[in-house]
């Protein structure tokens, strides 16, 4: 078990790549650096490109925790403002 | 504010963007442009601006639709024909993308109102065809500390740079007093290809984008001309701006704004 306390959660599984990308990027910007969001998405593409994303844009990536469901928890720590 | 589903999806491809993301899109839709000339550079350059979200656009022309505008006024249709560019322009815009507000001058910009059309507005796109309104646009912008995107476009040439208040020279640094009148021929007299208003108004509508977002680097201190004969894109670094500048310099000589003579024509 990571060390972290989820600041905010955001559901992604109702849309579609790239507004996936896109509703997490909006989420992210209501938080403060170093606090962490937890993005709950479908597996396939989402888990596949969601985290790369993230860290192409310099954020921390803490977890990405696999479901019962198939779907997916990413744990991104915000890294600058 | 917070961005409806629809504006997350229709601004998707922006808000991915690292140099962008949710708060360059937000800046656009918090920014005021003015376009002044809705022709051959001013149609691109609105309908890019409207298309990215920029909140509030003003467009500035006193002519009607004609049918020769129509090989490059992308903005105007064949329907549009009689009809005030402005009208035309802001149809086209509000049907495009119902976030921006769109303000129409139906007027001549001219040393009479340009200070008061220019005062609202973040940044200023100068579309216009002749060098009265060049000199009269860079004059006003350097007083009022606006900055500003310069263009000209004849034939298969075009041209343009950016002048933002205390980053570089301004228009008349570089070109010091309008050519006499009709040295120069006019559009309607040279011809222009239609694509080149394309390309041009364009990258206008880029730099002011960038602008408002403050991502990259602007064509303050740089010309940048197209010859699309030769397909050559030149960047031309400027001389810093002149110290003796009648307009920017530090001892101004134009304190006034000049209505120069208009030689004829009909519009880019």
């Amino acid at each position: 078990m990571a060390d972290y306390k989820i600041d905010d959660t955001v559901d992604i599984t109702n849309v579609n790549c790239p507004i996936t990308f896109v509703k997490a990027k909006v989420a992210l910007e209501e938080l403060e650096e170093g606090e962490v969001l937890k993005i709950h998405m479908n597996g396939g593409e989402p888990a596949k490109n969601v985290p790369r994303s993230m860290k192409e844009e310099g954020h921390e990536i803490l977890d990405l925790l696999e479901n019962a469901d198939g779907t997916y928890d990413l744990i991104v720590r915000k890294v600058g403002e | 504010m917070a961005f409806s589903d629809e504006q997350l999806e229709r601004y998707s491809r922006h808000i991915i963007l690292k140099e962008i993301g949710v708060r360059g899109q937000k800046k656009l839709l918090n920014a005021k442009v003015l376009i002044i000339g809705a022709g051959g550079l001013g149609a691109p350059a609105a309908m890019y601006l409207a298309a990215a979200g920029v909140g509030t656009i003003g467009i500035a022309d006193a002519d009607e639709v004609d049918l020769s505008n129509l090989q490059r006024q992308i903005i105007h249709a064949t329907d549009d024909v009689g009809k005030p560019k402005v009208e035309s322009a802001k149809e086209t815009m509000n049907k495009m993308n119902p976030d921006v507000t769109v303000k129409t001058y139906h007027e001549f910009v001219s040393s009479e109102n340009i200070l008061d059309l220019i005062k609202d507005y973040d940044f200023i796109i100068d579309g216009t065809d002749n060098f009265p309104a060049k000199f009269l646009i860079n004059d006003a912008c350097v007083m009022a500390k606006k900055p500003f995107s310069h263009a000209g476009i004849i034939r298969f040439k075009g041209q343009l740079m950016t002048y933002v208040p205390g980053e570089g020279p301004c228009y008349r640094c570089v070109f010091k007093n309008p050519p006499p009148k009709d040295a120069v021929p006019t559009c309607k007299q040279a011809g222009v290809i239609g694509a080149m208003g394309g390309v041009i108004g364009s990258l206008q509508a880029m730099e002011a984008i960038k602008y408002i977002t403050g991502v990259g680097e602007l064509l303050t201190g740089s010309l940048l001309t197209f010859d699309a004969i030769k397909m050559n894109f030149h960047k031309v670094k400027l001389p810093k701006a002149d110290c003796n500048c009648a307009v920017c310099g530090t001892h101004p000589t134009i304190t006034k704004l000049i209505d120069y003579e208009q030689a004829e024509c009909d519009g880019i």
